[in-house]
């Protein structure tokens, strides 16, 4: 390598880069890069899927433990109905933790240097978050794994992929939401608490893990027209029916608007952050 | 005292242009109506104490802060306005070390290259230089958790050169490091001005800048107190000082007295037993030496010298320097 060509190097890709704005393409590549980078860091440190291991493990048997011989006269009875709702109920905490580990990696120096960097200002964010879809598909492997293991056996197999991508969707929709908190709350032990003060009424006034047919009736009116059952009831029907309903259309819609309300939203607070 | 010394003749080309710049952060003013320029191709060492404004404005020179009042500009393009562009003209190496303690070394400047639009092979290639470049080649595959505080800033800054920037600003390179891997460092910038970069340094430490820069901006307070070349600043503070050791220790306080008769200045005494005292002309020195060797005694070194730019500092500032970080 000479010092001729070096400099010739160097000269192109500076005229290269010399432009006003990056352009989409040359974003998306580098929020693949960036999302790359997130996996490089899973590989380095695997706990970070500690809580997508971990949960679905516990939060399965235990649930099928505890309700499944009173609500459905036995776990095996009770599984198809449990494991959507707790695929529904990880993913969603698992969005939560995106957040949570946002907040701190923002307050990293190497955040510093993506902001000095000729690069769009979004790209590590959308990085981040692209990176975490891992975590969600690996959250959706485990409860469908121990769901198995439990004696779970599926109507429509195709029914619960789809179902599980339906989730993971979700989860990277519902994952900007706690993306703007990370970028904007202090720390990531507020962020977590802001979340989960959210989402615990959210997982559980729903019909992910009992019916809501014995519920009282304001808990069951406001279980009725929770998201997140209808994102339960959807997965039931692609599992356990191998059918398309209306529940479906809801959920993704809902899904999409939520990220075309809050990506720009975070991607805003993200900028604006010094 | 800002601008008491003519600067060198225009160059054609400013590769940073520095005017009124302004900081506030709620009420505070952290940069206070900062002027400054700096000809492509010199090195521009940014001096002042522990919270002066240094990193304030270093940042605001990188894009990563908007300025709240004045402006600058980068080879002639607006930091604020044309920040993406700006972007690519600079490198930055931050007083805390700005890359991924999570990856390894290579996967680090294998990640930025990448950014930087790098292709693959491209990214490889310069990569496996710059470890080799900067003694990185050994602890390439380490976590950085093991790194030391040198290797973590010569990972940063060769993170920062992955483009071959043609500016490069350095907050604060050698603080915190120990002498020898902070002559390692000096060596390092010298090397990069000799190829043509034009940089800018922060340092809380005067013998650094002097090292170092060709020109001077003492900031304290974020304002410019003075700016010249190293040679300037001395001269502007005037005298020489007469330093002398002693054979015997004895000695010191005699020795001492007769200095301060002659000379008209207290006499201050270093941790190493030498006496100090400032001294207006040559003919006062052969008076000091004649003095002792009347009285009998023993000169074991003498020298006299210039002020150093830590009494230059003492003088603009009227704060003593601060040590470390
Ligand atoms: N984000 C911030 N918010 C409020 N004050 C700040 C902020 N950053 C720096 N400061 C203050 O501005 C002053 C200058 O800081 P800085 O530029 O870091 O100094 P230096 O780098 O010269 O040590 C300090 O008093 C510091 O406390
Ligand atoms: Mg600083």
């Amino acid at each position: 390598m000479t010092a001729a060509t070096a400099q010739s190097r160097a000269q192109r890709r500076q005229r290269d880069n010399l432009t006003r704005r990056p352009s989409v393409a040359s974003t998306a590549a580098t929020s693949l890069t960036l999302a790359a980078r997130g996996l490089l860091k899973i590989r380095h440190n695997p706990f970070r899927l500690f809580d997508v291991v971990a949960l679905p493990i516990v939060s399965t048997a235990m649930f099928a433990g505890i309700f499944g011989g009173a609500i459905a006269g036995s776990v095996s009875n009770y599984l198809p109905n449990l494991v959507p709702g707790v695929l529904v109920q990880v993913a969603v905490t698992a969005a939560v933790n995106t957040g949570v580990q946002l907040c701190e990696d923002v307050d990293q120096g190497v955040f510093d240097r993506f902001r000095s960097m000729p690069i769009a200002r979004i790209a590590p964010l959308i990085g981040a978050l692209t990176a975490d879809v891992v975590r969600y598909i690996v959250a959706a492997a485990m409860v469908v794994l121990v769901g198995t293991l439990m004696g779970y056996t599926p109507h429509s197999w195709p029914g619960l992929l789809l179902g599980c991508l339906l989730v993971i969707y979700t989860a990277f929709a519902l994952s900007w939401v706690f993306a703007f908190l990370g970028v904007r709350m202090p720390s990531a032990p507020a962020v977590q608490g802001a979340s989960m003060f959210v989402l615990m009424p959210m997982t559980f006034i729903s019909n992910a893990l009992v019916p809501t047919t014995n519920m009282p009736s304001w808990i069951k009116w406001l279980a009725d027209i929770n998201p997140v059952s209808h994102l339960v009831t959807a997965v039931r029907q692609l599992a356990n029916q191998g059918s398309v309903g209306m529940d479906i259309i809801w959920s993704l819609v809902g899904a999409t608007l939520i990220m075309l309300i809050m990506a720009p939203i975070a991607v805003h607070a993200y900028i604006r952050k010094t | 005292m800002a601008g008491m010394v003519s600067s060198p003749a225009a160059p054609p080309e400013l590769a940073v242009d520095v005017r009124d710049l302004t900081v506030r952060f709620d009420d505070f003013v952290a940069v206070d109506g900062v002027s400054f320029s700096v000809p492509t191709g010199s090195v521009l060492g940014l001096l002042g104490p522990n919270g002066a404004g240094k990193t304030t404005t270093v940042r605001v020179l990188a894009t990563l802060l908007p300025a709240s009042g004045g402006s600058a500009s980068i080879f002639g393009h607006d930091v604020q306005h044309d920040a993406h562009r700006v972007r690519s003209l600079v490198g930055l190496t931050g007083q805390y070390a700005s890359v991924d303690e999570e990856l390894t070394a290579r996967e680090n400047l294998m990640v930025f290259a990448r950014l930087l639009r790098f292709s693959r092979a491209g990214a490889r290639r310069r990569t496996a230089e710059l470890l080799e470049e900067f003694s990185l080649t050994d602890a390439a595959n380490r976590s950085l958790k093991h790194f030391s505080g040198g290797m973590r800033r010569r990972l940063d800054l060769a993170t920062s050169l992955l483009a071959e920037p043609p500016l490069i600003f350095l907050d604060e390179p050698t603080t915190g490091l120990d002498p020898r891997t902070r002559q390692q460092m000096w060596e390092t910038i010298r090397r990069l001005v000799r190829g043509g970069s034009t940089v800018v340094l922060t340092t809380q430490y005067l013998e650094e800048a002097d090292q170092l820069a060709d020109n001077i901006v003492v900031i304290d307070h974020g304002k410019v107190v003075a700016e010249g070349s190293a040679d300037d600043l001395k001269a502007s503070v005037g005298s020489g000082r007469l330093r002398l050791s002693l054979v015997d220790d004895g000695d010191l306080p005699t020795a001492s007295l007769v200095m301060e008769q002659i000379a008209g200045h207290s006499v201050e005494t270093e941790a190493d037993r030498t006496l100090v005292v400032p001294v207006a002309g040559a003919s006062l020195v052969t008076d000091v030496l004649i003095a002792l060797r009347d009285k009998g005694i023993e000169v074991s070194e003498v020298g006299v010298h210039k002020p150093t730019l830590d009494e230059v500092f003492f003088q603009i500032t009227g704060n003593p320097r601060k040590e470390g970080a």
